[in-house]
């Protein structure tokens, strides 16, 4: 793992790479016990204002704080000009690819995927085959992740296409850099985020249903305080000034969506749920779902609510499916991909199950339906038995995993022991679309594997964030 | 602006536990004030059973089957889980009703909680000494002050704020009505050898309990009687704790709250004659057709006003 | 057969329920063997009432009370006539390929019980074995109402070898997607010759075979579906094909009563 790419020192060498002079010069005059102090404020900062999350499986009640690193990581304005329009043109496939799906499914009868990619999918929801959502967006909020092994070489990692999280770290992570270094922020000239409330405000007004008044009623729709996500959702409703509601705050009558309220009731236009498929309504998906509203989908049906995302998206982020991404970009944009995949091996076919099983301990194997970081196996970092194990299951159902090459994700630096040390990183933009078109606020979130020599990122396995800027 | 009812009963019940949180520290630092005076002047080793009933959690406490003891009872009505009216559970029912509706406090008043929590959590049990608890009550009266600060400094003047204060006014006429239903033998008109002039530290609580033992002094400027302890309690509109102000201040919120709809409902109503009620009578007339059943109309009366409460705005 | 069905649901809760919504799946849709004749749909509540198709196909009506409820009777009449076909149905309406019905679900989960008992079912055309899972579903699970519930799975039913027409119905659809055939769930009504009310309707399954289409299997009574069989609604499970599924706020408990009857209509008007 010596030889990752590093953000800010490239390959190695005496000069930091251009976006980094700034930071470079930082570091050097910065003590780190200065950088050690900063962090302690603002884990302080984090925790008063209650920006934490809970870790399912953890005691009960439990809130902990994502770890924050105080130094940003930074991409070019030019760099960040290729990625957007990477982003832009995945993500107007991805809508593409599920308005297909759920419509005349011509690219599976053009060949291009196979049909058990979609009929054996359980996130494709039968209940909503057939049904054009208004203005036709499926995935108003894409959460797509890059890593990156060079210079030029940025891979996209995964596409979440459900609900993806992390929105407002990215916004807080500004936040709290601009209280704790102002003149750093100055210095370097980086592009603002704080837009993003707007834009998604914005995104989601766009998708009202046809005949909804003119004043679109826009709620957050949460599963509640236990949720390991709830800070953010509370952030987004606040920052866009709309109500948060939980399931039981709303009601269907007639095809039409109500929150009820101290004057009684309020039509309700366009939800941006954070709650997955599956609990959104107890009388079409499950049935012990306390979360969600009953009959919600009839009214969906109905043409009369917005839901962001779409009911269904899953089966567009499945990893499965990923692996055709380019050939589904191909299809439906007549064009090349511009951000390019992770080679992917799909275990359900035998060849590539079989290269994967004589190759385990140089691979990462994920479950096509996973998320979090949770149930893969990273071969180089496994024990003997981790990897038998592991082998084991891949026989058993081959269909529910893909294999990838371990890549060597980009270092950047950050304060660890009270050292400045290269860790491993990687890159989540969000991605809005609306009735008028995809916009991505310049950034993102980076998160960062903590432990030295670790890959994996995610907030659930003890990962990290750093503030991202999109400098010069 | 109509606001969620869930919404609402959050910041109804934000508002409540904060105050019985506040209450409940005077009730104990009241308490512990009259427990540790030499029995000759007073002292009373009853005083912390007392408390329980004031607090409205006795048999709470009889079902711990610990034996009621200072010792037993102090860290029982600050951090005790088996209490749902122990501080510590207060201050976390107030924290939790106002984190599901995080949007509708400031940010401001939102720390001043969550930090105050967070400090909470520190003091573990089960034993807590008289010291720690010291602490424990200066330290969340303190928070209470901030968060009030906070709502009054920052908050709009809109729904948010007014359930809030609702639900804060609303409990503290139920904490002054209990506290004057568990003492009102101590109050009834002398002649009676209920007690002794004794009892003066016992009125002297009662006062420390809700703050107004100074206030005492400025509003009557005489030594403290029971039947004057009964009528600040109860009628004087100047005193923030009284029945009577705090049912001023209730009927006022509540027209606050039908000034964008112009909607009247039932909790108006029941507002309305009790308010009525209260300035239709005085300390007298109340002595003489029973302090105790006045007591236990008002809490009825009270309770009934929840129940309008949540019907009339959809809890 | 013409089949007159009498199906009356009546839901009596502790406290007044507020926010009653109720989706339901009671009303036949025809195809080359069935035709409706006439179907009400009643409610005793005011409320609204819709009707629309689901994914499936199926008739749909989804009702929500104006008012919170202490009681809701929900009232189901009509007649179709029912042609016998051997079991095949043609001509229904198919929104999904056939394929869609290898997808398994929590109730349909095939267990290694039912893989290694699926299994072994001997080999042959599709035909032959569907009706061979039939016949040894039959023979091995006893008729028992007491020992499972509406949300007991396939598999836990198996190992108890009893349960009712929805035990035998996810059993036979787990096998037979095991096997890799296509199969699902249909909820509907067996015209029985006694008089007395039943306190649930039936349930069997579907299977597809190349050539000849979606054929009708109940194991619960070791026959493919005759004249005596009026379909009401098909799904991967139970969940998708319930005759109703409700929600509500507060209500305290439930009591649920059901009283079903499904004649002959020819042989009542003998009488």
């Amino acid at each position: 793992m010596a030889d990752s790419f590093d953000e800010m020192n490239g390959w190695g060498g005496s000069d930091p790479r251009a976006a980094y002079g700034e930071i470079r010069r930082w570091l050097d005059e910065t003590p780190p016990e200065i950088l050690q102090t900063r962090h302690a404020q603002a884990e302080l900062l984090f925790r008063r204002t209650g920006i934490t999350f809970s870790v399912y499986g953890d005691a009960e009640g439990a809130e902990r704080l994502i770890p924050f690193d105080v130094v940003p990581r930074v991409l070019t304005a030019a760099e960040w000009n290729r990625l957007e329009q990477g982003l832009v043109q995945r993500v107007e496939a991805l809508n593409l690819l599920l308005a297909d799906l759920y419509g005349g499914q011509e690219i599976i009868k053009a060949g291009v995927i196979p049909p058990e990619l979609v009929t054996g999918n359980p996130q494709y929801q039968l209940a909503v085959a057939g049904h054009v959502p208004p203005q036709g967006v499926f995935v108003h909020i894409a959460g797509i992740d890059l890593v990156r092994t060079g210079p030029d070489d940025f891979y996209v990692l995964e596409d979440n296409a459900r609900t993806p999280s992390g929105v407002s770290y990215m916004l807080e992570n500004r936040e709290m850099m601009l209280r704790l270094f102002p003149e750093l922020l100055q210095r370097a000239q980086v592009a603002p985020v704080e837009t993003y409330p707007d834009l998604l405000l914005e995104t989601l007004r766009s998708v009202s249903p046809d005949g909804a008044d003119g004043d679109a009623g826009i709620v957050v729709l949460t599963p509640g305080p236990h949720n390991s996500a709830f800070y953010e959702h509370s952030f987004l409703a606040d920052k866009m000034g709309v109500e948060l509601v939980e399931g039981a705050d709303l009601f269907v009558r007639d095809d039409r969506v109500f929150m009820r309220t101290t004057e009684g009731p309020r039509r309700v236009d366009v939800i941006y749920r954070r709650i997955d498929d599956a609990y959104l309504d107890p009388l079409f998906f499950r049935p012990d779902s306390t979360l969600g509203v009953p009959g919600l989908l009839t009214a969906y049906l109905a043409g009369n609510v917005a839901i962001a995302n779409a009911v269904g998206t899953g089966v567009a982020d499945d990893k499965a499916m990923y692996s055709y991404m380019p050939e589904i970009i191909r299809f439906y944009m007549g064009r090349e991909p511009l951000l390019a995949n992770v080679p992917t091996w799909r275990c359900r076919e035998a060849e590539h199950l079989s290269y994967v099983l004589d190759h385990l301990p140089e691979l990462v194997v994920k479950e096509v339906d996973g998320s979090g970081g949770y149930g893969m196996l990273v071969g180089p970092h496994a024990t003997k038995a981790q990897i038998a194990g592991f082998a084991a299951k891949l026989r058993a159902a081959p269909e529910k995993f893909i294999a990838q090459p371990t890549l060597a994700l980009s270092t950047c630096p950050t304060l660890s022991d009270g050292r400045i040390q290269p860790r491993h990183v990687d890159l989540r933009p969000f991605v809005l679309t609306g009735a008028k078109g995809v916009k991505v606020v310049p950034g993102g979130l980076t998160r960062v594997a903590l432990a030295p020599g670790s890959l994996v990122v995610n907030s659930s396995q003890g990962g990290g964030t750093k503030d991202t800027w999109v400098s010069g | 602006m109509p606001m969620l009812s869930r919404t609402a009963a959050n910041l109804f019940w934000t508002g409540r536990y904060i105050e019985r949180a506040d209450f409940v520290c005077r009730l104990v630092d009241a308490t512990a004030r009259l427990a540790s005076l030499p029995s000759t002047y007073g002292g009373d080793p009853t005083a912390w059973t007392g408390a329980l009933a004031s607090a409205g959690v006795a048999d709470a406490f009889a079902d711990t089957g610990l034996e009621p003891s200072e010792l037993n009872i102090t860290p029982f009505l600050t951090i005790g889980a088996a209490n749902p009216s122990s501080i510590r559970n207060c201050l976390e029912r107030a924290r939790g009703n106002a984190r599901a509706v995080r949007t509708a406090l400031t940010r401001e008043a939102w720390e001043s909680l969550n930090g105050a929590w967070h400090e909470v959590e520190r003091f573990t049990g089960p034993r807590l000494s008289r010291a720690r608890a010291g602490e424990l009550v200066e330290m969340v009266r303190r928070a209470v002050l901030a968060f009030d600060g906070s709502a009054h400094r920052t908050m709009l003047r809109d729904d948010a704020y007014w359930f809030l204060q609702l639900g804060a006014a609303m409990e503290r006429a139920d904490n002054t009505a209990r506290l004057l239903d568990v003492k009102y033998h101590l109050l009834l008109p002398r002649d009676e050898a209920v007690g002794g002039s004794l009892d003066y530290f016992q009125w002297a609580t009662i006062l420390r309990t809700v703050s107004a033992l100074t206030a005492y002094r400025w509003v009557y400027r005489d030594t403290v009687k029971p039947w004057l302890v009964a009528d600040l309690l109860i009628f004087n509109t100047q005193m923030p704790r009284s029945l009577a102000s705090c049912y001023g201040e209730i009927v006022e919120l509540l027209d606050h709250l039908g000034e964008g709809s112009g909607r009247r409902g039932p909790a108006h109503r029941v507002a309305g004659s009790v308010q009525l009620g209260l300035e239709g009578t005085d300390i007298d007339q109340v002595f003489a057709s029973g302090l105790h059943e006045f007591i236990n109309r008002f809490l009825a009366d009270n309770n009934q006003l929840g129940a309008a409460v949540a019907e009339q705005f959809l809890f | 057969m013409r089949i007159r069905v009498h199906h009356a649901t009546t839901y009596d809760y502790q406290h007044p329920a507020e926010g009653v919504v109720q989706a339901l799946r009671v009303t036949p849709s025809g195809y080359d063997g069935q035709r409706v004749i006439h179907w009400r749909v009643d409610v005793d509540v005011d409320g609204v009432l819709r009707e629309r198709r689901d994914a499936f196909g199926n008739c749909l009506h989804i009702f929500s009370a104006d008012q919170p409820v202490k009681s809701l009777t929900l009232r189901v009449t009509g007649e179709a006539e029912v042609r016998e076909t051997a079991g095949v149905v043609s001509g229904a309406l198919e929104p999904f390929p056939p394929q869609i019905f290898l997808r398994t679900t929590a109730l349909t989960a095939a267990d290694e019980a039912i893989r290694a008992w699926a299994q072994a079912t001997e080999q042959g055309e599709p035909l032959a074995r569907l009706h061979a899972l039939m016949g040894r579903l039959h023979d091995k699970m006893a008729f028992d109402t007491t020992a499972t519930n509406v949300a007991t799975p396939a598999a836990e039913a198996f190992t108890h070898k009893r349960g009712v027409c929805q035990d035998y119905a996810h059993i036979f659809v787990a096998a037979a997607r095991f096997l890799g055939i296509p199969a699902r769930y249909v909820s509907g009504h067996l015209a029985r010759p006694e008089t007395d009310a039943q306190d649930a309707a039936h349930a069997w399954a579907e299977a597809f075979v190349p050539d000849l289409g979606w054929i009708a299997f109940d194991a619960a009574n070791g026959v493919c579906a005759s004249d005596s069989y009026l379909r009401i609604a098909v799904g991967l499970d139970y969940l998708d094909a319930a005759p109703t599924r409700g929600a509500r706020r507060g209500g305290g408990e439930e009591r649920l009563s059901v009283s079903v009857t499904a004649r002959d209509a020819g042989l009542q008007r003998q009488d």
